[in-house]
C-alpha cells in the first residue's frame, strides 16, 4: 500500500519539528559546543532565556524545549485562536464551563477566566465603557446515583471544586452542582429509581457507558438553558477527539462524526464550543502541573468495554508516533461538517465588528444547502434518511415510533431489544427526551424561513 | 446486510437456530447463533450469493480471474465462486491468477497449494512472477531496503503484476479474497494514517472501473472467522502460514485491535465498514487526475506509475526513491541530474528490467 502522505515508520512531523529545532541557534550556557542534542541545550527556544521546563532530558519533547513562560503562552495562544476564530465567546455571551474536575476541564475553567479577567480590566480601563464582560458559570454534572461513587468522595469533590471556583474571582462565578436526577422536572421522589431503573435496562458495557454520557450532555443542556447561559464550554481535546473518532467508526456512526468534532455544535440549544480542540491531554497535563492547578478524578477514567479498549489503543499509538492523536483529528476534520457546525451569524450590535468579520470568515462554507436532518432523541446525532423507517408505518405507537427514530447505533446498544422491555424504557426516559425529538422539525422550517423572511408576503405559513 | 441480533440469554436450546433439526455445530462468529454445519454453508453461501446479485458484480459471459495465493480467502473464494457459478448458472468464464513474489519458505510452498486448487476446481492457472515481470524477487529487495518499506513495494508491484496477468489472461475481471476483517483494517489504516482519498475509495466493492481491470470483492461482508470455519469444516486445501514479513507491518496494529473487538462486538467488524461507506468526504476533495505512466504505459496518476518509481529506486541504489513525501525527486523526467549528484549512488549494476509491455 503506497502511502505518500507521510509514511508511518519515519516520523515525519516528528523530523520536519527536529529539523527546525536545529536551525535555531542556542546560545549555550557553560554546556559542551560538542554535543548539539536539543535536549542538553540550557534555554527555552523561543525565549532564550530561562531554562526549559525539564532540564535533564527526561521530560518529553515539549517539556525539554520550553520554559515554562513560553510552554502557557503556546498554550493559551492555541485556546485564544480558536476562541477569536470561530467567535465562541462574545461581549454578550453567558458562558457555562462544563467541569468534572479532569484536567482537560480545569485547563477550560483557567484560561476562560483568564481571558475574563482581561476582559473586565479592559472594561475598568475604558471611558466608554462600550464592551460588556461576558459571564461564566461553571457546571458540575452529580452522577453519584448512577455511579458506584461514595456519597462522602462527591461531597469532597463539591466543596473541593467550590473552592476552586471561588478563587477564581474576580469576576465571581457561580456553581451549580446538577445531580443526575434533574433529568426529570416532575421532582417526585420515585425520580431516583426511574433513572437506576432506565441504566440499568441497558445491557450492554458500552451501550451503558455511551448513554451515561449523552444523559451527562443533556443535564448540561437543561441547566445551561434553565440558567440563561448562551453557550456551553466542553474541555474536549485532542486526545479525546482522537478516541472518539475511533469510536464513532467502531459504532457505526460514519455518517454523523463530523458534527461531533468541530469546533462549533450548534445543533443543541446551548450550543457547544470546543476551545481546546488543537490542545493534546499531554500538553493540558504539564500546564496543570506546572501551574499548580488542582485536578480531581471522580469518573473512572478506564471505561470497560469498547471505550476503554479504544483509548488503549490510541494510547498504544501515540506511544509508536507522538503526532498519531493529532494525525487522527486532523483526517477526520476533512470530512464536510453540518451546517449546525457554525455559529449563526451575530446580529447584535454590541458585538465588535472586527468579531464579525472574523466570524464571517471562519464561518465553514457549507457545501450543500441546508438539508433537513433528523436527529437521533438519544444521542442526537444526525440520522442518514436511508436508515429511517418510511413515514406512518408505525405511527400508532409512540415507543415505537421513538425506537424508529433513534440511529441505528442507539438502537443496538442502548435500547432493549424486545418490545415490552421498550416499552419499559420509554416509559421511563425523562420527558425533555421524549418530546425534544418533536422540536427539530420545527427548527428546520425556522431555518429555512429565515433564509426567505425577506420575500414572504404573507406573516401566516397557511396558504391564504 | 442485516446480521442478527443480539445473543439470545438461553443459549441452551440444543438444536441448530435455522432448521431446528439438527444439532448447532458451532457458533456463527458473525451473529454468535448456534448453528449446524449444513445450514451454515448454505447461509455461508447464500450471503455471498446475495452480495454478488445485490451489487451486480459480474455479467454472463464474463471471463473472471480470481487472484489465488494459495491461502484460506483465495482457496475459499475460488471454490465458493466455482460453486455459486454452477448453482445459480452465473454464466462465467473462471481462471487462477497467482503472483510469484519470490519468498523463500512462503510463496514457494503456498504456490503448490496454487497448482493443487487448479486440478481440484478444474480452473486454469497462470503465475506472474516478480522475476520475470520486474527482474526482482521480494528477497532480494529485502536484501537492498530491510524491513521498513517492503510492504510498500510488494502492495505496488503486485497490483501491477495482476493487471498484467489478467489482460494476459485476456478477462474482464478480477476477483479478491478481501474480506471484512481486510476492508475494517484498511479504513482504520487511512484514518490513522490521514488519506482522506483512500478513505473515500477503500469501502467500494468494485473498484478500477477506470483503469485496465476492474476488481471486486465478493467477501467484502465475510468474517475472515467464518472463512477459516468454512474451510475447516470442508477440510479445503490450503496454505496458512503468514508472509515471513508481515510482523513488521503497520497494518498489524489495526490487527490486533480488531481482533480484540470482534471478541467484545462482533458486529463492529461491519460496523466500520459501514462507517467507512457513510464518510462525509466531498467529492471534490483533490483526487488524482488520471493519466498513464511515461516509461511502461500503465495507468498512473504522476508522470511515472509507481512501480516504475520504485524500480528505478531499486536499480540505482536509492532504495528511498518513492517512499515517504514527495520531494520533487520522484519524477522521472529532467531530475535525473539532482539524482546523480545527491552522493551515495551505490555501485549496484543495473538490473535488466524484465519486459514491461502487456
Amino acid at each position: 500500500m503506497a502511502c505518500n502522505s507521510g509514511n508511518c515508520q519515519s516520523n515525519c512531523s516528528q523530523n520536519e519539528q527536529v529539523a527546525q529545532d536545529d536551525s535555531i541557534p542556542a546560545p549555550t550556557t557553560g554546556s559542551d559546543d560538542g554535543a548539539n542534542n536539543q535536549q542538553q541545550q540550557g534555554v527555552c527556544l523561543k525565549c532564550k532565556v530561562s531554562p526549559p521546563i525539564s532540564s535533564g532530558g527526561g521530560g518529553s519533547g515539549d517539556e525539554a524545549r520550553f520554559c515554562g513562560d513560553c510552554f502557557r503562552t503556546n498554550l493559551f495562544g492555541k485556546f485564544r485562536l480558536a476562541v477569536t476564530s470561530h467567535a465562541m465567546i462574545t461581549p454578550s455571551d453567558n458562558v457555562l464551563v462544563a467541569f468534572s474536575g479532569g484536567v482537560a476541564s480545569r485547563v477550560a475553567l483557567q484560561f476562560v477566566h483568564d481571558m475574563q479577567q482581561r476582559a473586565q480590566r479592559n472594561y475598568e480601563a475604558s471611558k466608554d465603557r462600550s464592551l460588556p464582560v461576558f459571564g461564566v458559570g461553571v457546571a458540575f454534572v452529580d452522577e453519584s446515583t448512577v455511579c458506584s461513587i461514595s456519597n462522602d468522595e462527591v461531597e469532597e469533590a463539591i466543596q473541593e471544586m467550590k473552592s476552586t471556583v471561588l478563587e477564581l474571582a474576580p469576576p465571581v462565578k457561580q456553581f451549580h452542582v446538577v445531580p443526575s436526577v434533574s433529568l426529570y422536572s416532575s421532582g417526585s421522589s420515585d425520580e431516583k429509581d426511574r433513572l437506576m431503573k432506565l441504566i440499568g435496562a441497558v445491557d450492554d458495557v458500552t451501550g451503558k457507558d455511551d448513554f451515561l454520557m449523552h444523559l451527562r450532555m443533556w443535564a448540561l443542556q437543561k441547566v445551561a438553558s434553565e440558567n440563561g447561559y448562551t453557550k456551553l464550554v466542553l474541555g474536549l481535546c485532542t486526545s479525546k477527539i482522537a478516541c472518539h473518532v475511533i469510536a464513532a467508526t467502531v459504532k457505526g456512526q460514519g455518517y454523523s462524526l463530523s458534527a461531533d468534532i468541530q469546533y462549533v455544535d450548534a445543533r443543541w440549544q446551548v450550543p457547544i464550543v470546543l476551545p481546546l480542540r488543537d490542545c493534546t491531554a499531554q500538553e493540558l497535563n504539564i500546564l496543570c502541573r506546572i501551574d499548580g492547578l488542582k485536578t480531581l478524578q471522580l469518573v473512572n477514567d478506564h471505561p470497560s468495554g469498547i471505550n476503554g479498549l479504544i483509548s488503549s489503543f490510541v494510547r498504544l499509538l501515540q506511544e509508536e508516533n507522538p503526532s498519531r492523536e493529532s494525525t487522527i483529528v486532523r483526517t477526520a476534520g476533512k470530512l464536510t461538517p453540518f451546517h449546525f457546525n457554525r455559529l449563526p451569524e451575530i446580529n447584535d450590535s454590541s458585538v465588535p465588528l472586527a468579531t464579525l468579520r472574523r466570524q464571517k470568515r471562519y464561518n465553514l462554507k457549507p457545501q450543500e444547502s441546508i438539508s433537513s436532518e433528523s436527529f437521533c432523541p438519544i444521542c442526537n446525532s444526525p440520522v442518514i434518511n436511508s436508515d429511517l423507517p418510511s413515514c406512518g408505518s408505525l405511527k400508532p405507537f409512540k415507543f415505537r415510533e421513538f425506537a424508529a427514530s433513534c440511529c441505528p447505533s442507539c438502537q443496538f446498544q442502548i435500547l432493549p431489544q424486545d418490545q415490552s422491555s421498550m416499552k419499559e424504557f420509554y416509559s421511563l426516559l425523562p420527558e425533555g427526551l421524549v418530546s425534544r425529538s418533536k422540536h427539530k422539525d420545527n427548527d428546520n422550517l425556522d431555518m429555512l424561513r429565515e433564509q426567505v423572511q425577506d420575500c414572504l408576503l404573507s406573516n401566516s405559513d397557511d396558504e391564504t | 446486510m442485516e446480521e442478527g441480533n443480539k445473543i439470545p440469554k438461553s443459549a441452551s436450546s440444543r438444536l441448530c437456530c435455522r432448521c431446528n433439526e439438527r444439532k448447532p455445530a458451532l457458533k456463527r462468529p458473525k451473529t454468535l447463533e448456534q448453528i449446524c454445519r449444513k445450514c451454515f454453508y448454505e447461509v455461508f453461501e447464500e450471503e455471498i450469493h446475495q452480495v454478488i446479485v445485490g451489487n451486480q458484480l459480474f455479467k454472463a459471459g464474463e471471463r473472471v480471474a480470481i487472484g489465488a495465493s494459495g491461502g484460506k480467502d483465495s482457496t475459499v473464494l475460488a471454490y465458493v465462486m466455482s460453486e455459486l457459478n454452477r448453482r445459480h448458472n452465473y454464466g462465467l468464464d473462471l481462471f487462477l491468477l497467482s503472483v510469484d513474489e519470490g519468498i523463500t519458505g512462503y510463496r514457494d510452498d503456498s504456490l503448490e497449494t496454487v497448482k493443487r486448487n487448479e486440478v481440484q476446481y478444474g480452473l486454469p492457472l497462470k503465475i506472474v512472477s516478480y522475476k520475470e515481470l520486474y527482474g526482482w524477487t521480494m528477497d532480494e529487495i529485502v536484501k537492498v531496503i530491510g524491513l521498513k518499506n517492503n510492504c510498500t513495494f510488494c502492495g505496488v508491484f503486485r497490483r501491477q503484476a495482476l493487471d498484467r496477468g489478467a489482460a494476459y489472461l485476456k478477462v474482464d475481471k478480477l476477483v479478491t479474497g478481501h474480506n471484512a476483517d481486510d476492508i475494517a483494517e484498511t479504513v482504520l489504516l487511512n484514518i490513522l494514517r490521514g488519506d482522506v482519498a483512500r478513505l473515500s475509495r477503500c469501502t467500494s466493492i468494485t473498484t478500477g472501473e477506470d483503469g485496465p481491470i476492474p476488481r471486486c470483492k465478493p467477501f467484502k461482508y465475510t468474517y475472515e472467522k467464518e472463512i477459516v470455519m468454512y474451510a475447516y469444516f470442508k477440510k479445503l486445501d490450503y496454505f496458512s502460514t503468514e508472509c515471513i514479513y508481515s510482523p513488521n507491518a503497520y497494518r498489524g496494529f489495526a490487527r490486533e485491535f480488531i481482533k480484540d473487538l470482534e471478541r467484545i462486538r462482533p458486529r463492529a467488524i461491519v460496523d466500520i465498514i459501514k462507517s467507512g461507506e457513510n464518510f462525509r468526504i466531498s467529492t471534490s476533495t483533490k483526487m488524482p487526475e488520471q493519466g498513464t505512466c511515461e516509461r511502461c504505459g500503465y495507468i498512473s496518476s504522476q508522470k511515472w506509475c509507481k512501480a516504475c518509481v520504485l524500480l528505478e529506486g531499486l536499480n540505482r541504489g536509492l532504495p528511498k526513491l518513492g517512499i515517504g513525501r514527495s520531494r520533487g525527486l520522484e519524477n522521472g523526467n529532467g531530475n535525473r541530474k539532482d539524482m546523480e549528484q545527491n552522493g551515495d549512488v551505490r555501485s549496484i549494476e543495473s538490473k535488466q528490467c524484465g519486459s514491461l509491455d502487456f
